[in-house]
């Protein structure tokens, strides 16, 4: 496994979550806020499943500080293979931007399940996603 | 008790690509327009602001306008610039302290979209590392929910690019002045689904300078003056959703632009349905759709219908929606955007839009920019 792209942005362990907190009021926020004003606020370890809030595709080569791919020495836009990514509601908690992986555009649709994960990113890093929670699955959950 | 404030002077600097000249160098020519316009030369100015996003101070503008002395305080407030600048010389005219302000905006920027730095806007590094601040995103991820929950169709979206590029072909300030069909946009490039490369506007070049004048001033000037009814700009509320959010509340909050409109329409004492031309911030095809309804013209889902029906088109019948092409057909250059809104319904207030004069002697004009992190400025003008 490929270092992590921020250390204290997901919990290690076989069951990784993404940190959130939680306010002093008891919201939920995502990120978990840093330097004054984190104070009052308690790492939240977010839920693992959520559903599809919104969504979108990128389709032209980010300039910087985007990092992916297409982005390296000598690579342009040919280099780059597009991704999606949206904003997933996890239940009580908060709606978090991520990417969204292992399906397609055209098959994604408002309060689609979706579960967490850690994918690589780069040559150096991993990063989190959420992907499509399987159909056999999701119908027992 | 405020004193009455009036814009006596309107000038501009083509928007679009000009290599000849820097950000600032529009900006004074848009200056020297504006005093043109209004009949006024520099040293007549009492206090100046402006500002833009990218290509320097304003205040260094009094190298090439002459050094009068006068206070020039920069405004740096991202896209909401020239809606602060409005803002901020109206108030020194209304306080009673001045007679004469200069509101003044422009911008260059590189080609391609913005590349806005994580810690900039007090957001970790990765948010940016992994490809998900762009402003491109956010219109896209806004729409696209709002398309789902209210039937908006992609043709509707695609009608919206349709009419600005209409309105920027009778439009000589604009930017793209060739028609574009529907079936080019819908068929483009998709930027960030569910938008074509036709359905956003690009960082662009342009400048706009604004005269305001007290009543008392513009009496004895006898100058061709528009009333300024109200400026309102508004930042964000709690749990709102805005451009550059990793997180969002699960609370449906407030939007900056419902906050900056109802305050405008309280001070004016008017309504929606009073206004007679609108210059609405159009990022991308689907921000109008949404402003639309955000600034009151209509309710969610109706776009549908007020687009099929061509009830934005000038003449169109009920609303003249970004007469001049807005930002898909002039470009966004972050500093001067706002005011170019303002611009525009000074002109067709005046009745002197050419072309593109929304017909009938429109009395009220309604202008509303959108930027990051998430402020409104909404501005009505009345023609007396």
């Amino acid at each position: 496994m490929a270092e992590k792209i921020d250390p204290d942005l997901w919990s290690d362990g076989p069951e990784p979550q993404l940190m959130g907190g939680r306010l002093p009021s008891g919201q939920i926020v995502f990120p978990m806020p840093v330097g004054d004003a984190a104070e009052g606020v308690e790492p939240y370890k977010l839920s693992r499943r959520g559903k599809l809030w919104s969504w979108t595709s990128q389709g032209f080569l980010p300039k910087e500080p985007y990092e992916g791919p297409g982005s390296g020495p000598g690579e342009g836009p040919p280099d780059f293979p597009g991704y999606l990514l949206g904003y997933v509601e996890l239940p009580g908690e908060v709606i978090v931007e991520s990417r969204i992986v292992d399906t397609r555009l055209e098959d994604l649709h408002l309060g689609m399940e979706l579960e967490f994960c850690i994918v690589p990113f780069n040559a150096r890093y991993d990063t989190f996603a959420f992907r499509p929670v399987a159909q056999a699955e999701s119908q027992a959950a | 008790m405020s004193e009455n404030v009036y814009i006596i002077g309107a000038g501009i600097h083509p928007f679009g690509r000009t290599d000849s000249r820097s950000g600032r160098e529009q900006g004074v020519y848009a200056v020297r327009e504006a005093l043109k316009d209004a009949g006024l030369e520099w040293p007549d100015i009492e206090c100046a602001y402006g500002g833009s996003a990218a290509a320097g101070n304003a205040d260094i503008m009094v190298n090439e306008l002459g050094l009068t002395s006068l206070p020039f305080t920069n405004v740096a407030n991202g896209c909401a610039t020239g809606g602060s600048a409005l803002a901020a010389s109206q108030q020194a005219i209304a306080s009673g302290m001045y007679d004469l302000a200069l509101a003044v905006g422009f911008d260059k920027h590189p080609r391609g979209a913005f590349n806005a730095k994580p810690a900039d806007y007090g957001l970790p590094e990765w948010y940016g590392q992994t490809g998900m601040m762009l402003t491109t995103q956010f219109f896209a991820l806004k729409i696209q929910r709002y398309m789902q929950l209210h039937g908006i169709s992609r043709t509707t979206l695609g009608r919206v690019a349709e009419k600005a590029f209409r309105n920027g072909t009778i439009t000589p300030h604009a930017w793209r002045r060739s028609p574009v069909d529907l079936e080019t946009i819908m068929n483009a490039p998709m930027i960030n689904d569910p938008l074509t490369k036709y359905m956003f506007c690009s960082p662009a070049e342009g400048a706009v300078a604004l005269i305001l004048a007290s009543e008392k001033k513009m009496r004895e000037l006898g100058a061709d003056g528009v009333k300024i009814r109200a400026v309102s700009v508004k930042t964000r509320p709690p749990n709102s959703f805005e451009v550059f959010q990793a997180g969002i509340s699960i609370e449906e909050g407030g939007k900056p632009t419902v906050l900056a409109s109802k305050g405008a329409f309280e001070k004016a004492g008017i309504g929606p349905e009073d206004i007679s031309v609108a210059q609405l911030q159009d990022t991308e095809s689907g921000a109008e759709i949404m402003h639309m309804a955000e600034n009151g013209f209509c309710k969610d889902g109706d776009q549908e219908e007020w687009l099929a029906n061509g009830w934005t088109e000038i003449g169109g019948g009920k609303l003249p929606v970004n007469t001049d092409g807005g930002c898909l057909a002039c470009g966004e250059p972050i500093g001067a955007s706002g005011l170019r809104q303002v611009y525009e319904n000074v002109t067709q207030l005046r009745g002197r839009a050419g072309e593109r004069q929304v017909p009938g002697k429109p009395r009220f004009g309604y202008s509303h920019v959108y930027g990051a992190p998430g402020l409104s400025g909404v501005a009505i003008l009345e023609r007396e």
